[in-house]
Order: C-alpha cells, then sequence, then structure tokens
C-alpha cells in the first residue's frame, strides 16, 4: 500500500509526536448497505504541524477528521494524542466546519465564548482573550453584532475565533473556507497562517483546493477516493510567512504538478 | 453566565421594529387592511339593499352592529367563559404538546408509540367526540378545554418536532466536542433553534383552540359564545348571529396578534421577524 508507512517519516529528531492514526479504518452501517469509509490510514503528526488533507469530494475526508476528534469511533486500529488512545471524545480541540455554526440568537462575542460556557470555565476570564481574537481576525467592533449582520467571511472568523478561545492543542478544519469567494478565501488563509504562526497548534485541514492545500500545509496528505487512504505525503518546503503571490512561484507550481499527477494517475479528472 | 444570559434578555428586549419612517408606509401598513375591509362592509351593505334580500338570510352590516351594540351586555357576559376555555386548552396543549414533542424527537419508542394515536385523533371528526366529552365531563369548562386542546396540541406538536430535527448534525456535534452533556446541548442548542417553528405552531394552535371551544359549547352548554350563537340562530336571529361571528373573530386575532408579540420578543434574531414585509431579500 502506498499509504502504509509513508505517513510515518520525515518527523525531526527534537519534534514531538502528537497525533497518530495506526491503521485505522471506518465503516458505516452493516450488511449490504455498509459503507467502507476509510481504510488503513496511518500516519502521525508533530506537535504544531500543519497538515492539509487533500481529496476528491466524498471521499472520507471528513470522516477521518472526525475520528479523529474522537466523535465517532473508529472500526478498527487506533488513533492517538498525546500518548493517548483516543476512546471518547478528545475536547482539547477547536474544530471549523464549512457551516460557521454561530447560534443566530447570540452576539458574535456570546458566540465565541460559548466554548468557555459549555465547559463551565468562566465566562468572564475568557472575554478579554475573545475579544483580542476577534481583533486579530479584524472583527473589533462587531463584538456585539449578530450573526445575520455579518458577512460570510466575518462569521467564519467568528467560528474561527470560537474554535480557538481556550487555546486547543489541536484543530480540525473542515473544509472551513469552501462555501467561500475566492477574494475572501485568499484573505482567511493569510489569517489563519498568521495565526497558527503566532501560537503553533497541530492542525489537520480538509480542503479539495489543491492550491489551499499546498499554501497552508506542511504537509500535503494526498487522499484516494472513497474508501480514503494516504496515497501520498508531499512535503512543502516553502518558507513561511508565505505570501499569497508564491502561489505563482515555480516551486510552488511544481507541488501543484505532482499532486495533479497523483491525481490523474488515479484515473481522476479523466476527459 | 449570567452576563451571557443578561445579554440574550436584553436583544430580547430591544425588538427591533422596521423602519416605517415615512406616512406612505403607514399606509401601506394599516390603510390597505381598512380599506379593503371598508370597501367589503360597503359592498356587503349595497348588495343588501338592491338585491332586497330578507334580513333573516342576510342582514346588512349597520343591522349586525345594531344588534351587536343592543346585544353587548349578554355579549360580553359570554365571551369570558368563552375566552376561559380557549385560554385553558391553549395552555394545557402547550404544556403536553411540548414535552410530547421533546419524547418523540429523543425516543425511537416513543415516536412509534406516540404518532400513530396523535394521527388518529386529529382525523377523528371534533364534532362527533363532543358528546362522548359532555357524558363524561358534564356541561362546564372541561370538555371545551379539552376539545379545544385536542385541535390545539397537533400543530405544536409538529411544528415542536420539526424544530427540533432541524438542528445541524454538525452543530450537536460541535456540542458535544465542547463537552456539553445532552441536557446543555438541548437547552442551549436545540431548543433555542427550535423556536421559530414552535412558535409557528403557537399561532397557528391558538385560532385552533377557539375553534375547538366554540365546538365544545356548541354540543352541550350553558353559557358561552357558542350557546349564544345556537341559541340566536334557533331563534332565526342571524343579525346576532353574525355579531357573535365578528366578536369571536375579534377573540382569535387578538390572541393571535398577542402571541406575534411574544414572538417578536423572544426571537427578534430569526429571519421569519428580520425580513418581514421584504419578501425576504
Amino acid at each position: 500500500m502506498v499509504g502504509d508507512g509513508k505517513g510515518d517519516p520525515e518527523i525531526g529528531v527534537n519534534a514531538k509526536e502528537f497525533l497518530s492514526f495506526r491503521e485505522v479504518s471506518k465503516y458505516y452501517g452493516v450488511g449490504s448497505s455498509r459503507l467502507h469509509a476509510v481504510d488503513g490510514v496511518s500516519f502521525s503528526a508533530q506537535e504544531g504541524e500543519f497538515i492539509s488533507i487533500l481529496g476528491p469530494s466524498g471521499c472520507g475526508k471528513s470522516t477521518m477528521m472526525m475520528l479523529a476528534s474522537g466523535l465517532i469511533p473508529v472500526s478498527s486500529g487506533e488513533i492517538h494524542i498525546a500518548d493517548r488512545i483516543v476512546d471518547r471524545p478528545y475536547t482539547d480541540l477547536g474544530i471549523v466546519f464549512q457551516n460557521d455554526l454561530l447560534l443566530d440568537w447570540r452576539r458574535v462575542l456570546s458566540n465565541v465564548l460559548i466554548q468557555a460556557e459549555f465547559r463551565d470555565w468562566k465566562v468572564r476570564q475568557f472575554e478579554p482573550r475573545a475579544r483580542e481574537l476577534l481583533a486579530r481576525v479584524g472583527l473589533k467592533g462587531f463584538e456585539h453584532k449578530y450573526p445575520h449582520e455579518l458577512s460570510g467571511g466575518m462569521r467564519q472568523r467568528v467560528s474561527l475565533c470560537r474554535a480557538l478561545i481556550h487555546d486547543p492543542k489541536l484543530l480540525l478544519m473542515d473544509e472551513p473556507f469552501g462555501a467561500l469567494d475566492a477574494l475572501t478565501r485568499d484573505q482567511l488563509n493569510l489569517d489563519l497562517q498568521r495565526i497558527w504562526l503566532e501560537n503553533q497548534k497541530t492542525v489537520l485541514f480538509v480542503t479539495h483546493s489543491i492550491p489551499e492545500a499546498a499554501f497552508l500545509a506542511d504537509r500535503v496528505f494526498v487522499m484516494a477516493p472513497r474508501p480514503t487512504r494516504i496515497l501520498e505525503v508531499i512535503n512543502i518546503d516553502l518558507p513561511r510567512p508565505r505570501a499569497l503571490g508564491i502561489r505563482e512561484s515555480p516551486e510552488f507550481a511544481t507541488y501543484v504538478r505532482r499532486i495533479l499527477d497523483i491525481f490523474y494517475s488515479m484515473g481522476l479528472f479523466a476527459s | 453566565m449570567s452576563r451571557l444570559l443578561g445579554d440574550q434578555r436584553m436583544s430580547a428586549v430591544l425588538v427591533r421594529t422596521p423602519g416605517f419612517s415615512c406616512i406612505g408606509a403607514l399606509i401601506i401598513r394599516y390603510g390597505y387592511p381598512f380599506g379593503l375591509a371598508v370597501m367589503a362592509i360597503l359592498l356587503w351593505e349595497s348588495s343588501v339593499h338592491i338585491l332586497q334580500v330578507p334580513e333573516y338570510l342576510l342582514p346588512a352590516p349597520h343591522i349586525v352592529a345594531l344588534s351587536l351594540l343592543g346585544n353587548w351586555s349578554v355579549i360580553w357576559v359570554n365571551v369570558w367563559p368563552t375566552l376561559a376555555e380557549i385560554l385553558a386548552g391553549y395552555f394545557l396543549s402547550i404544556i403536553i404538546g411540548v414535552p410530547l414533542a421533546i419524547a418523540i424527537v429523543y425516543s425511537r419508542l416513543a415516536e412509534r408509540t406516540l404518532y400513530p394515536p396523535m394521527v388518529a385523533s386529529q382525523a377523528i371528526p371534533k364534532i362527533a367526540i363532543a358528546p362522548l366529552f359532555i357524558v363524561w365531563m358534564g356541561y362546564g369548562i372541561m370538555p371545551k378545554m379539552w376539545i379545544a386542546f385536542l385541535i390545539a396540541f397537533f400543530p405544536i406538536v409538529i411544528d415542536t418536532v420539526v424544530g427540533l430535527r432541524s438542528i445541524h448534525p454538525e452543530l450537536l456535534l460541535l456540542g458535544r466536542s465542547m463537552g456539553a452533556g445532552s441536557l446543555r446541548v438541548f437547552i442551549r442548542l436545540r431548543l433555542p433553534n427550535a423556536l421559530p417553528n414552535l412558535f409557528g405552531g403557537l399561532k397557528v394552535a391558538v385560532t385552533f383552540a377557539v375553534v375547538g371551544a366554540i365546538t365544545g359549547e356548541f354540543v352541550g352548554s350553558e353559557k358561552g359564545l357558542g350557546y349564544l350563537l345556537t341559541s340566536a340562530s334557533g331563534n332565526m336571529d342571524t343579525a346576532l348571529v353574525f355579531a357573535i361571528l365578528v366578536v369571536i373573530s375579534v377573540i382569535a386575532m387578538v390572541l393571535f396578534v398577542l402571541v406575534e408579540v411574544l414572538e417578536r420578543l423572544v426571537i427578534p434574531w430569526h429571519a421569519s421577524i428580520r425580513l418581514r414585509g421584504t419578501g425576504g431579500q
């Protein structure tokens, strides 16, 4: 299998392994309607590493993300986070979905603080940090707006703040910018990179955009269609912080080409 | 936490009313429906006169108005028992309907066992079972209250179930990833999310409760607007029948508006309130 073993290497000597998948498979349902979503995925991510999971729509990328969070159980194999096996929801994480999932009846600040509220933490203590996070993504002055008063890009920024307010070790992002227009998406890619550089968390970033995956990630996992498995791991050795212009560079073009070639060899995009 | 709650209450109180800044908007808001009503009454009045319709068949509006004024004291006395029946049946349908909806959403067993009898209860004409209720519960408020309940609880249950189910599945995952238990997920996520639908049900139900109470009074009662209606039609006093119908519709409209005001106070954030009259633009 191409995927086996290929995800494991290239961990630096000093790097700490934070998250690892060991031969993880996932089936949904039983009998004839059984759906094989994830097929023997193994990899490990270092602490503070940014990993893009890139694959065609509906291939099972989102399932991988949910498995990592412990919100849905694995069918076989094991997932470890910080040397502990994930057998129940792992809560020291933030999740951003494609849908911002803001609560319409709460103001922006209150939407961000829901993390603290739901964890029975002192909401007041988190308020300064919430304000600071919102300011960092350009939403100063919007704290008391309702979600419906915000644009799609602003809403997704609030959602990102909600995922970061409790300073989690792991950030799971499931096509977070997929519903946004191209310009907003670029801006949010820059925002995300900046925030990640300031406070390096381990990120699993699911996307089906090749440039987005390569632009953001330390490593890109190229996934096969369902049942998904890692086809290849591509290291993106580009200096940070990366400017949008880097996407025009020959190095970047080479990465994109390599990823495209993998998809071509899988029979995708066949005309 | 208390601060957050405070914020929400604040937001609930600060209802934003769409800006009717100019008189033109006021005319559109109130003038058009009023004008339509006046035109309908004029048309009615003139056609009754032109076509020489006998009063016991269709009294002219001014006859109805005179009857309403002349019989006001007897109508007024009979408004209260009916209103009590309506409100009792309505509150009963909320108190029973909402928990029923929650049970149906959370338990497969409850869904399978409760849905069939619920649907069956709606298929039976209320007027047909009203005599049974009278036999069982006598002539007091009880049979009317239960008939009103029987009609009104159904839209509440159906709409609340739809509302509770319409939550984004990923929002539930998100709630669990924050370590929230199912009670908190219910109170903080599912229930507020269901409120717009719940209010839809409450608005339909309040008019149904009026129908239920009047139906109960038709079958057996010693007071109330339904009782007055039967006796007026027995006396061929068609003008009084119309006058009572006017009163009943006014009661239904006032109750409906009250629920709508409550809705505006509770869910000012919802699109159905914010975008009213704009065609959803």
